[in-house]
């Protein structure tokens, strides 16, 4: 059992704060996202543009053609949460901190942080834009205020 | 198409003592459950043709159900685990309805168990939610941040409070001091709930449900053999699924969920309304889900449960009774069977302390729910 598959006495898989960068549908968001662009998957057939998380065929159609585009990085918050406890030791010193669903202006949405101001003044409807969080093996797209 | 309503009847329940069982293990409690089922209902285990499972976080059986046959003496012909998260204990009685209908089995278990109380020695794998790595990357982890997001945007919609949703920790614990099982024994105030540490905010501590150890367990029959057995059967009128999304990055919206439609189709079958229901077991992983399901369950409008839920309303003598046994909240966590249980209780009239007797019960409904506030599935239940 390699370290990732550790679990809790509960039997829940232990908590790890990296993304999954082998997943197979998922690999040129993360590759585009080192050269700091942020790209959705979408319908080469009928246009839809997907869902997170990635996958193979198109939801609507059905259509196994489709690629990943280029978005503005605009987006809205649709809701918010502030932690004030920690599943994981690499957020500690982090809490309270701010996770947000950002519908992005072409559809889909995205698990992220608004970050560059306190938690506390974030708002549902509030308007932001991508930033670029680079780690040593991927790049995060987080989320600042517009403008 | 022929309506089942009526057609199968619950003639057994099982609960074990709940709280911490460091003594006991998954297993043990499932069959302990089981046990105290067939006596209640007068059933030996040999008749019992029928075994439905909630897949558990600690066993690695490819199928538990028939696991568990074979340790409680039950040798099935129709067994499967299901998986529907909090909506698994009323599917389970659903799928015996169906099961009984098609001819597979007469006599039909459904029982869960868990231990998260005490630690389970039991060897396990590990268990997810599926979308983990689109999630904890971010910071974001677990079901109170996921129900967190529903609760913000319900206050954003509706102006409902963190106070408000106090009132439903505080009802529902006013009745779990009414039940000698369950885990919380201590009254609560607003001003306790509001005191309580913030985990994942707006959600305190007492938004929280409980982690605990038990089981319990429901034995479905026809009406038909149900008149040949000891306890006063109680019948499935309607029953209901619905589950719109995945994912909260799938989610239409978070103020709305599966229970409406589920509702809907539960009551449509049964014949009747959320006026005909002299109570409601509501799932209880949140209060926010309780809030949104009083809503969706067409007790008042979308928006209005922040007021409908005060005064007593939701409270043994009110309008509605939600949650009499004290729910996920303060009675304890088991995926919501103890709803199933308690619901069958209350119609029977003489199962559960006077104190917190609906008096004169004749029709309930039931909620469940799980994932990521994805998975919904309801049922109503009445005596003749």
């Amino acid at each position: 059992m390699s370290k990732s598959e550790a679990h809790d006495k509960r039997g829940r898989a232990a908590p790890r704060n990296e993304p999954f960068l082998a997943e197979v549908e998922a690999q040129p968001f993360w590759d585009n996202l080192k050269e700091h662009k942020l790209t959705v998957q979408q319908c080469n057939a009928c246009g839809t543009y997907f869902n997170f998380p990635p996958q193979a065929m198109c939801a609507k159609c059905l259509s196994s053609d489709n690629e990943w585009v280029p978005v503005s990085g605009k987006g809205t918050v649709y809701s918010f949460v502030t932690y004030h406890r920690a599943w994981h030791p690499a957020y500690q010193d982090q809490i309270p901190y701010n996770v947000s669903l950002v519908d992005l202006d072409e559809g889909p949405r995205l698990v992220s942080n608004v970050i560059d101001i306190p938690p506390e003044d974030v708002q549902v409807g509030m308007a932001v834009e991508v930033v670029f969080e680079d780690h040593e093996n991927y790049t995060l797209p987080k989320f600042k205020p517009s403008g | 198409m022929s309506n089942l309503s009526g057609k199968y009847a619950v003639v057994g329940v099982g609960e074990t003592q709940v709280g911490k069982r460091p003594e006991a293990t998954t297993n043990s409690l499932h069959v302990e459950a089981i046990r105290l089922c067939l006596e209640d209902a007068g059933v030996d285990a040999s008749q019992v043709d029928g075994l439905l499972t909630n897949q558990p976080l600690t066993d690695a059986h490819r199928s538990y159900a028939v696991r568990l046959a074979h340790m409680a003496g039950i040798d099935p012909n129709y067994a499967t685990d299901l998986a529907l998260g909090g909506a698994t204990p009323i599917a389970m009685i659903q799928n015996a309805v169906m099961a009984i209908e098609a001819g597979m089995a007469n006599y039909v278990v459904c029982v869960h168990a868990r231990k998260r109380a005490t630690p389970d020695p039991t060897p396990g794998y590990p268990i997810r939610s599926g979308d983990e790595h689109w999630e904890q990357p971010w910071g974001h982890f677990s079901a109170v941040a996921n129900h967190a997001f529903a609760a913000t945007r319900h206050m954003h919609e509706f102006g409902t409070t963190s106070e408000d949703l106090g009132q439903i920790a505080v009802s529902t614990r006013k009745h779990a001091c009414l039940n000698k099982n369950a885990t919380m024994q201590k009254p609560m105030t607003i001003e306790d709930h509001q005191n309580s540490r913030l985990i994942v905010e707006p959600l305190h501590l007492f938004d929280c449900s409980l982690e605990s150890d038990g089981g319990a367990a429901l034995l479905v029959t026809s009406m038909e053999r149900a008149r040949d057995l000891p306890r006063k059967p109680v019948q499935v009128l309607g029953m209901g699924q619905h589950h719109p999304h995945s994912s909260v990055m799938d989610a239409p919206t978070l103020t709305t969920l599966g229970s409406r439609r589920s509702s809907e189709a539960a009551y449509r079958m049964a014949g009747l309304g959320p006026k005909d229901m002299d109570f409601a077991q509501f799932y209880d992983c949140f209060t926010i889900t309780t809030l949104i399901t009083i809503e969706d369950y067409g007790f008042c409008g979308k928006g209005e449960g922040k007021d409908f839920i005060k005064d007593g309303r939701i409270e043994v003598g009110g309008e509605i009774p939600v949650n009499t046994h004290g729910g996920l909240l303060s009675q304890a966590h088991l995926e919501g069977i103890m709803h199933v249980t308690e619901g069958v209780k209350q119609l029977r009239g003489d199962a559960v302390e006077p104190e917190r007797q609906v008096q004169g019960a004749k029709a309930g409904v039931i909620s469940g729910h799980g994932g990521s506030l994805c998975m919904h599935a309801s049922l109503v239940l009445g005596v003749q």
